[in-house]
């Protein structure tokens, strides 16, 4: 399926909540949303027919320096085509959907996005911290993070 | 996903074990906390992030090139793969046409690689299986694809030696001859392993039936590589999304079969590793007879600026897809890295998995997974 | 085991009418026998966190056969002389490597093997969350620098510090 026609059918669907489609040097496409609604487009692209992205390649977060993004990758096993699904979050309490109700691989993602860049996912059934430890100061993969002196008192 | 005795008639109080992270059967430093009712596991919990070293900050603070030695340091296991992964994914981001012998050539090490990673998958759970001579084999072939390596490029374990643009260094002559050595040594081989402990009746006793993944779970749970194909789905990238030289290769997607219990279980992502190295020898065969002469390197800038855009690529690792999701701002460095692993959906599942198995069944299914740490830390 | 005699041990030349050298007579002094025993069985801890612990799980295996040296790995902290830290060593691993290393018995070695136990390597300048040298932690005894070592640079250290061993004073003052 095309990226276009993709798009299009999401904003048929969901109408205001499709913000745009990024084309041109995306590689996938990306069928930009309202964060609020991620959740309910993701589980519609898993089950409309003639979408079936039943598999969540990557879950990504990304500080775009004035918003920070939270970016899926995805993948339909039975018509193999792909496509990527994203939202913007403002920088001050970022939040959105979880969207591991849809794809339980999404879980471990969502928990690393959390853990490095601090966006909360709503309705998550586990949300903790996962790489770092329990009390890491900062998510270190913001770009305005700023590398600690110390950590239980041996040196960073 | 059973256990074998009647849950109800060994209820006891339920305890805390802590397994890891210095454990010898967690492949590394991962640390498990088992919740369990005597011997059955109710609860298993992965703690991860012992070996997590930033990566993706890395990747942000180093240029395009200097990021390929960490890609060797994400999964030391195949690094030649993880190499090959990067340059291809920058390649894509670029637009950048590689010459067709240096593409040979990243083919031919990418499968030696994916031998001696698979020989470690088999020689350590056999090892975690309680059979500790298979182990003690698999590292004499290992070595021996570990010669290879350091004829062509110095290194036993970190390669570095896939390049944007090509690889390093031409194969050093005679190297050929050496790999069809290798594999007319090798190719037997897989028989005496199959004869020494594939089918040993015990063996096949612990992994039969042990935590079963149906497909449509595997597919849910973003599995791919061998533990996905393990649960019978015929996916592989090299087929599916075929990129370099792969579509001009012959071989055949091993899938489970469920061949010694329910489709699968442990023993069919076991046999699909072993099934695995057969098709790699059957490509390395006919890449040996097919790779042309030429230039290994295209020309790229030493000022490598790729230009603004969002690429996401993806191949076939020995441990599953390695995709990198890269954002580039036009400048020397990558904006932002992502790198997506096999290992680390794998212990997504695991929690799910492990819900009623006996403890020693964890072993089984930690080297079924065949994960491997960093790359599930990064 | 050594088959050979401890280092400066003096073997007497038989005795006239005793059954030769296969009588097994060395006379030597304490220190010696103990450093001598000390360093043949060198039980090493499984501790192996990144690349490294690949080629230590190699040396030990088929081609280069590490028990020849008289070291084994071991899976349990208590019963290991020395701990060979291989590999990267994060914050959050660093409290249990202390842990680790407590529980070893004394006299207990460690050998930092690899850039990252020794300094923190290709991680030094800009990860957030690597030890820069698990030295930081514990004392370190010997240094095997690469990215990871060679098998044979493993080897070697473990020869290296079988010398710090054998100059090692247990009763004898020094003077």
């Amino acid at each position: 399926m095309e990226s276009q026609a993709l798009f299009d059918a999401v904003k048929a669907k969901f109408g205001d909540a499709a913000l745009e489609l990024q084309d041109a040097g995306f590689r996938p496409a990306f069928v930009v949303v309202a964060p609020a609604s991620i959740a309910d487009i993701a589980r519609f692209l898993r089950d409309d027919p003639a979408m079936r992205f039943d598999s969540l390649m990557c879950l990504s977060g990304v500080d775009y320096k004035d918003r920070f993004a939270v970016a899926c990758h995805l993948y339909s096993m039975s018509h193999r085509h792909a496509i990527g699904l994203k939202a913007y979050l403002p920088k001050e309490t970022p939040s959105l959907p979880s969207v591991d109700a849809v794809w339980p691989a999404a879980n471990f993602m969502e928990r690393e996005t959390f853990d490095l860049y601090g966006i909360v996912f709503e309705g998550s059934k586990d949300l903790r911290r996962i790489l770092l430890p329990e009390d890491w100061e900062g998510h270190p993969l913001r770009k305005d993070y700023k590398y600690p002196e110390s950590y239980h008192g041996i040196k960073v | 996903m059973k256990p074998n005795v009647p849950v109800e008639a060994l209820h006891t109080e339920e305890m805390l074990i802590n397994m890891g992270p210095q454990h010898p059967s967690t492949h590394g430093v991962l640390r498990v906390i088992l919740r369990t009712d005597g011997e059955v596991v109710v609860n298993a919990r992965p703690d991860v992030g012992y070996l997590h070293r930033g990566l993706e900050k890395i990747g942000e603070r180093v240029t395009y090139a200097q990021f390929m030695p960490f890609t060797d340091r994400l999964d030391y296991l195949a690094a030649m793969n993880c190499n090959c992964a990067w340059a291809w994914a920058v390649e894509k981001l670029a637009g950048i046409e590689v010459p067709e012998r240096a593409e040979y050539i990243r083919v031919i090490v990418s499968e030696l690689n994916r031998i001696s990673s698979h020989l470690i998958a088999f020689g350590s759970f056999t090892a975690d299986m309680g059979a500790f001579t298979p182990f003690l084999y698999s590292i004499r072939e290992r070595e021996k694809v570990n010669d290879l390596f350091e004829a062509a490029c110095g290194n036993r374990l970190t390669y570095n030696y896939a390049r944007i643009g090509g690889v390093s260094a031409d194969l050093p002559p005679g190297f050929l001859e050496k790999t069809k050595e290798f594999l007319d040594y090798f190719e037997p081989k897989i028989d005496e392993y199959n004869n020494l402990i594939s089918y040993n009746k015990i063996f096949v006793h612990r992994l039969a039936n042990v935590a079963v993944i149906s497909a449509a779970d595997a597919v849910a749970y973003g599995l791919t590589g061998p533990n996905l194909r393990g649960s019978g789905v015929k996916f592989d990238l090299r087929r599916d999304e075929p990129y370099s030289v792969y579509p001009k290769l012959e071989f055949d997607v091993c899938v489970g079969t469920g061949e010694r219990g329910v489709l699968g279980d442990c023993f069919d992502r076991y046999m699909v590793r072993i099934n695995e190295m057969r098709q790699s020898v059957r490509i390395l065969r006919q890449a040996v007879a097919q790779i042309p002469e030429g230039p290994v390197m295209a020309k790229v800038p030493r000022m490598f600026k790729p230009a603004a855009g969002e690429v996401y690529f993806r191949s076939e690792c020995p441990r599953g897809e390695t995709g990198f999701y890269i954002i580039s701002d036009g400048t020397v460095n990558p904006f932002r890295l992502k790198i997506r692993a096999g290992s680390f959906v794998s212990m997504n599942i695991f929690e799910t998995v492990t819900r009623g198995l006996m403890i020693a069944d964890i072993v089984a299914v930690i080297g079924s997974f065949d994960i491997i740490l960093p790359e599930i830390d990064r | 085991m050594s088959r050979e005699p401890a280092k400066g041990a003096v073997v007497p030349p038989p005795a006239p009418g005793s059954p030769g050298p296969e009588a097994h007579v060395m006379v030597g002094s304490a220190d010696m026998f103990v450093n001598w025993s000390r360093k043949s069985s060198l039980w090493y801890l499984l501790f192996a966190t990144a690349c490294c612990g690949i080629e230590l799980m190699q040396t030990g295996a088929s081609r280069y056969d590490l028990d020849r040296f008289g070291a084994v790995f071991r899976a349990s902290p208590r019963q290991s002389d020395l701990m060979i830290v291989a590999g990267t060593v994060t914050h959050k691993m660093a409290e249990r490597l202390k842990r680790l290393y407590d529980q070893m018995p004394d006299p207990k070695f460690v050998i930092s093997m690899g850039s990252c136990a020794n300094t923190g390597g290709p991680f030094y300048k800009d990860s957030y969350c690597v030890v820069k040298g698990v030295d930081l932690l514990v004392p370190v005894d010997v240094y095997v620098p690469g990215c990871p070592p060679r098998p044979e640079a493993l080897i070697d250290g473990i020869l290296q510090l079988q010398k710090i061993i054998e100059k090692t004073r247990n009763f004898a003052k020094k003077v």
